[in-house]
């Protein structure tokens, strides 16, 4: 169990004209799963391989639990990173390959052999240990490659896009297998991606960097329900912006009225809501008649564009919900009130 | 292969041949004149048979085995000389881009263009005034001039298809530097080093120009002393020491003729795992 804590971490290539990561902090509480999300090129395999000690920062520190272990070596830290394309050697067996971190800690030969059986059998691939990486599959060797991580017993684990190279059915397996080894080893685990699906269904919490720097961190579905500003929201998807004033629990905009929740900010700003939070039909409060623009059928969505006024809405619905809707009608929508949320 | 057609079989088996026929014929007199009491024009073979040369090219009189010796000590040093500096060089030429990297590989390459007179002309001048010129030292270091381009070739090919991001999971996972280079890089490297070093050890010991400038006659190794004996119209001898003189060539080709197949060899790497 490791608190790993980051201050102010930047670091700026030669050459570059700005940090390619920006002061970035972060407490990770131990035990904890937590994503670092951003486009790419946005810091974050940077940012691992500084934790890893693969790569020194220009400033900032890390820390385990309070102690700085930028002066360690790589190889010191207790921290492994699994890259993203699995780096299995390719001259070694899975086996050779699985026991590799325990053949450098010089641990005796029984006991590799004993500890790799049981790894392999943990990540689901028993009897595999005598082939050669070429021979497994992709998620096969990203399984591999855990197990070769895990079985150092890290007390930080780096993960670099560890669902990117898989299919849909074989993303879900692999999530569930990470969670569950990460949550019964207690292994403090950060993580990277470009695609906040992968962040949303693996991390405890999530930290979203754009260009370099932190833009918010928190626990996933704060992300959709409460985004720290514009950039965020649009980066998980929103679309609905109305510039505005928020006094005394009730927005105001050209649109009508609208009841805030009791969090909500005030002063002028942009109210933001999810499209698939918006309601068909009439409610007690923040109900607008909309005309349809257009709609487009996603199979198992149907993204609608209302306008109201000058505004533009965008909503998801289920499909039959909407079934026979044609643009130019007018509808009847509600907002619910817990659903909005004021930006600056 | 079985299921080439047979124009094609027949194609391959033509060329295996004439190129066996053109490799091994010129050495077909040397190995007769080594056995031979005199040959004479008309006769197809020599008309008595003796292992007079043979006795000789071994006795200790003839100084062939001690050249013998010194030429392998030459050679193998040599080798692993452009091994320790070749691999280097290979893996910044292979992997890393920098300023002036043109230049840098067009030097390593100017032996190979420039004729090997011209270079040693202008080296002996500097080893004369570094103590260097008529030792064993100075041959060694300057046999490095013709085999450095070799090795560092072929190491910047491998280093072209080797990922170093599978050094950076060595040590994540505990290896220390020393271990990483000898678990992880060494492996990798295995077989650029062997074909390199074997294209090495084979231009130093065919070295005969710059020996004998450097050397200045005091260095003699076998083609030295092979030209000793065949400009004073031995021919016996001559094949002998010939035949001593090609044999390291033929083993290290036959040890290793599987990495030189292309199946295995200077194109491997880390490229494609």
């Amino acid at each position: 169990m490791t608190h790993v804590s980051i201050k102010s971490l930047t670091k700026t290539y030669p050459g570059a004209p700005k940090p390619a990561l920006d002061r970035l902090s972060l407490e990770i509480p131990s035990g904890d799963l937590t994503a670092l999300l951003g486009p790419s090129g946005c810091g974050k395999t940077t940012t691992m391989k500084m934790i890893a000690g693969l790569l020194d920062p220009t400033s900032g520190d890390v820390t385990f639990d309070g102690r700085s272990i930028l002066r360690d070596k790589p190889e010191k830290r207790g921290v492994v990173m699994v890259f993203q394309n699995h780096l299995l050697f390719p001259y070694m067996t899975v086996a050779d390959n699985v026991g590799f971190g325990l053949k450098m800690r010089k641990v005796a030969k029984p006991e590799i052999d004993a500890r790799v059986a049981e790894m392999l059998a943990l990540v689901q691939l028993p009897d595999l240990g005598r082939r050669r990486p070429s021979e497994l599959s992709g998620g096969q060797q990203q399984r591999v490659a855990l197990a070769r991580a895990l079985i150092v017993r890290p007390n930080v684990l780096l993960l670099d896009e560890p669902l990117s190279n898989l299919d849909a059915h074989l993303r879900f397996e692999m999530r569930d297998l990470i969670r569950a080894l990460q949550r019964d080893m207690g292994i403090t685990t950060i993580f990277v991606t470009h695609d906040q699906e992968e962040a949303v269904v693996l991390a405890d919490r999530v930290a979203l960097i754009l260009d370099g720097s932190l833009c918010q961190y928190a626990p996933a579905d704060v992300f959709y329900k409460r985004p720290a500003d514009e950039a965020v929201a649009r980066f998980f998807g929103g679309h609905n912006f109305i510039p505005g004033n928020s006094t005394a629990g009730t927005f105001h905009s050209t649109l009508p009225p609208l009841r805030l929740p009791d969090d909500a900010r005030t002063g002028s700003g942009k109210l933001t809501f999810r499209p698939e939070s918006v309601r068909i039909g009439a409610a007690p409060e923040n109900t607008l008649t909309t005309r349809v623009i257009d709609r487009i059928y996603l199979g198992t969505q149907t993204r609608l564009r209302l306008s109201s006024g000058d505004n533009v809405i965008e909503a998801v619905l289920s499909p039959d919900l909407v079934e026979g809707l044609q643009p130019g009608a007018d509808i009847e929508i509600n907002l619910p009130r817990q659903s909005l949320w004021v930006l600056e | 292969m079985h299921r080439d057609p047979l124009a094609l079989r027949s194609f391959r088996v033509l060329t295996g041949a004439i190129l066996i026929v053109w490799l091994v014929l010129p050495l077909v007199p040397l190995a007769i004149w080594s056995f031979a009491r005199g040959w004479r024009f008309p006769d197809l073979l020599p008309r008595e048979w003796s292992l007079k040369a043979w006795t000789y090219a071994l006795s200790d009189t003839s100084g062939v085995l001690g050249s013998l010796g010194l030429t392998i000590f030459i050679s193998v040093g040599a080798t692993a000389l452009s091994i320790l500096v070749g691999v280097p060089a290979g893996r910044a030429l292979g992997l890393y881009k920098f300023r002036g990297k043109q230049v840098v590989e067009l030097m390593i390459l100017a032996p190979v263009i420039v004729p090997g007179i011209a270079v040693a002309l202008g080296i002996h001048s500097v080893f004369i005034s570094l103590g260097l010129t008529n030792t064993v030292a100075g041959v060694m270091l300057v046999h490095l001039v013709p085999t450095l381009p070799y090795m560092v070739l072929v190491m910047a090919g491998i280093f072209a298809n080797y990922d170093p991001a599978f050094e950076q999971q060595a040590r994540s996972l505990g290896a220390s530097p020393l271990q990483t280079l000898w678990h992880v890089t060494l492996p990798a490297i295995l077989p650029g080093i062997i074909v390199g070093g074997l294209f090495a050890f084979l231009v130093s010991w065919s070295q005969y120009i710059l020996t004998l400038l450097i050397g200045g006659g005091r260095v003699v190794t076998l083609p030295l002393l092979l030209f000793n004996f065949a400009s004073s119209g031995r021919n016996d001898i001559t094949g002998a020491i010939g035949m001593i003189y090609i044999l390291p060539g033929i083993l290290i080709l036959l040890l290793t003729a599987k990495h030189l197949s292309g199946q295995n060899g200077a194109v491997g790497g880390f490229g494609k795992p």
